[in-house]
């Protein structure tokens, strides 16, 4: 765990973790494992057409990686999951996908420890199962202490904003970004003066519907940045209240509702 | 065989001022055993800690190279560059104030290495005790010296919540310079034994240092000091000039602090990265532009509903030219920008 420490996510660290360097076949081994460790022996198909995934090949900060994934929409998908192949917990999060999705686009953001294969993988509503991949330049982002005002971080725990980036129009799929103030601890930072770890607290489900319907359930990990962000779009059926379930791992649960008035058009 | 560097009394100059050094030491010293900073030293408790601390880095350390920017306040200038193991992590500017009675030291070096140098270069000045070692904020770069002033009696000075800050990053840092150093070279921080929640004054004789806790700005543990006595405004990492500015802490906090700050006058501040001394505040110029520019590139982005990673690759271009290391750190400020403005 030693050379994961390196960092390009903090302040006057040198730039390259050369330390981090793993060769391919490393690489592809990990992969192979885990693939199996979450799908079994299910085929993985290419998912080109199907599943894309965008990601910084070089992250500025590790602690916080923005990924993005588009879905064509030639299949129709049940679910996707998102795999930081090198984190110590790779499965960074799961998107269950309810009737008021519209599934085309997600944005999230990530914490990656190590220089990594990132896979980003679709379901389909027939259980197949296709995969994109990406690698990734970034290391230390888990190990990286907690962001630079923590004071603020704590007070503000569970506060969520809702940006919505166009008119809404019933019927017409409306992007959103979702935020959520949460530290997501990974219980991977050392108290220095106690020497203890500081205990992990992290964001375990996002549940999100819109008048009711499921937009989508996410069952997240470690993995995700300290104030999660995911971009999403739903079909809103008309005017109505998006709402919001957070449950972390100490069991806090944090709910809120977002009024959402179409325009008349 | 123990000299002070640079303080035998060789010449006429130098003797007079021996002498006032030694009636000053009579003078407060009460029961104590007076020894004259400029004349062969003996022995002492406070010296055999300083030359241990040499010894433990292979050797006597050489003094570091300091300019004096008003009388008694010495000023290591750091590289422009990211820590490196050729560079020691003697990247910022550091340094120490002589006051009648005592010394503070302000930020101890960025490694072991460099901050028994820098007690070198205060032995090589002054015999005086060194009372204070103030840690201007957590950066590793200013504060992973302090171990070679470990010594009884010394305070160290921190802001109220840099202990906390110490232990979420204290071993993160200490990791990454044993990686880059080696584990002697490195250095460790000291946690604070005094904490400044707003103000707080040391009177180091005939000359006061004023600090300021201030809120989140460059970090959340940021301190400035202020000597009265020569009008110098030691500003730390609230001020970068050539170097780019580095956010992690709060960049709408940083503004409103830079702008209060712009209103005390100085007749120098000494900034955390850049030349030792510069005109204050006409200095503060650049950094607030930058500033200012992340901030209304940013919110301009935000409201647009662009992307963090978009925006991390658009915004600030127009300051490229102007700053060192513009490439290494004006994304990942983007990314803390973005990351604070989305909340407003």
């Amino acid at each position: 765990m030693k050379h994961l420490l390196w960092a390009l996510g903090f302040v006057f660290l040198a730039a390259l973790p050369v330390h981090a360097q793993e060769d391919e076949a490393t690489r592809a081994a990990r992969w192979n494992d885990l693939r199996v460790a979450v799908f079994g022996q299910r085929p993985l198909r290419d998912g080109s057409g199907v599943i894309s995934l965008e990601a910084p090949v070089r992250a500025m900060n590790a602690a916080l990686v923005p990924v993005g994934i588009t879905l064509s929409g030639k299949k129709p998908i049940k679910a996707v999951y998102l795999l930081v192949d090198g984190n110590p917990s790779p499965l960074a999060g799961t998107f269950h996908f309810g009737p008021a999705i519209d599934p085309h686009l997600l944005r999230t953001r990530v914490r990656v420890e190590q220089y990594t294969l990132m896979h980003a993988v679709a379901e389909t509503t027939d259980g197949e199962l296709y995969v994109a991949e990406r690698f990734v330049k970034a290391a230390g982002g888990c190990s990286a202490p907690a962001g630079s005002n923590e004071e603020l971080a704590l007070k503000e725990m569970g506060r969520m904003k809702l940006n919505l980036t166009g008119t809404v129009v019933p019927g017409q799929p409306e992007l959103a970004e979702l935020l959520i103030r949460h530290p997501n601890n990974n219980g991977m930072q050392m108290d220095q003066i106690t020497r203890n770890y500081i205990p992990a607290r992290y964001i375990q489900t996002i549940h999100v519907t819109y008048n009711d319907h499921l937009v989508f359930d996410f069952d997240s990990d470690i993995s995700l940045s300290e104030d999660p962000a995911i971009t999403f779009a739903f079909i809103p059926d008309g005017p109505g209240a998006l709402k919001v379930r957070v449950e972390d791992s100490r069991k806090s649960v944090f709910n809120r509702s977002f009024d959402v008035v179409p325009a008349r058009s | 065989m123990f000299k002070v560097r640079g303080f035998t009394p060789q010449s006429q100059q130098r003797q007079s001022l021996c002498n006032r050094l030694r009636a000053d030491l009579r003078a407060d010293s009460g029961n104590a055993p007076v020894f004259c900073p400029c004349c062969p030293l003996h022995l002492t408790r406070r010296r055999l800690i300083a030359s241990a601390a040499a010894l433990a880095l292979g050797g006597a350390a050489a003094a570091l190279p300091m300019q004096e920017v008003a009388p008694g306040i010495f000023v290591r200038r750091g590289e422009d560059a990211d820590a490196t193991a050729a560079n020691g992590d003697a990247i910022a500017n550091i340094g120490f104030v002589i006051g009648r009675d005592a010394i503070a030291v302000i930020d101890p070096g960025g490694s072991g290495a460099d901050g028994a140098r820098l007690l070198a270069a205060i032995r090589a000045r002054s015999e005086r005790p060194i009372r204070y070692v103030i840690a201007s904020h957590v950066h590793l770069d200013h504060i992973f010296g302090a171990n070679a002033f470990r010594a009884e009696g010394v305070e160290f000075i921190g802001h109220a919540r840099l202990p906390a800050a110490l232990a979420a990053r204290g071993a993160f840092y200490r990791q990454h310079l044993v990686d880059l150093l080696g584990p002697t070279a490195a250095g460790d921080f000291v946690p604070p034994t005094r904490l400044v929640e707003d103000e707080l004054r040391l009177d180091l004789g005939d000359r006061v240092l004023e600090i300021t806790a201030h809120p989140p700005a460059h970090t959340d543990t940021d301190l400035t000091v202020r000597d009265g006595a020569s009008g110098t405004f030691w500003a730390a990492d609230l001020l970068f000039v050539g170097r780019i500015p580095v956010l992690d802490g709060s960049l709408t906090g940083w503004l409103a602090t830079l702008a209060a700050l712009k209103q005390q006058a100085a007749r120098r501040a000494v900034p955390g990265h850049g030349p030792v001394s510069v005109a204050w505040p006409e200095a503060a110029a650049d950094e607030e532009r930058y500033l200012a520019t992340l901030a209304r590139e940013v919110r301009a982005l935000i409201a647009k509903g662009v992307d963090i990673e978009i925006a991390s690759r658009e915004v600030g271009y127009t300051e490229r030219d102007k700053w060192r290391l513009f490439d290494d750190y004006n994304a990942r400020n983007v990314i803390e920008a973005y990351k604070e403005l989305e909340w407003e």
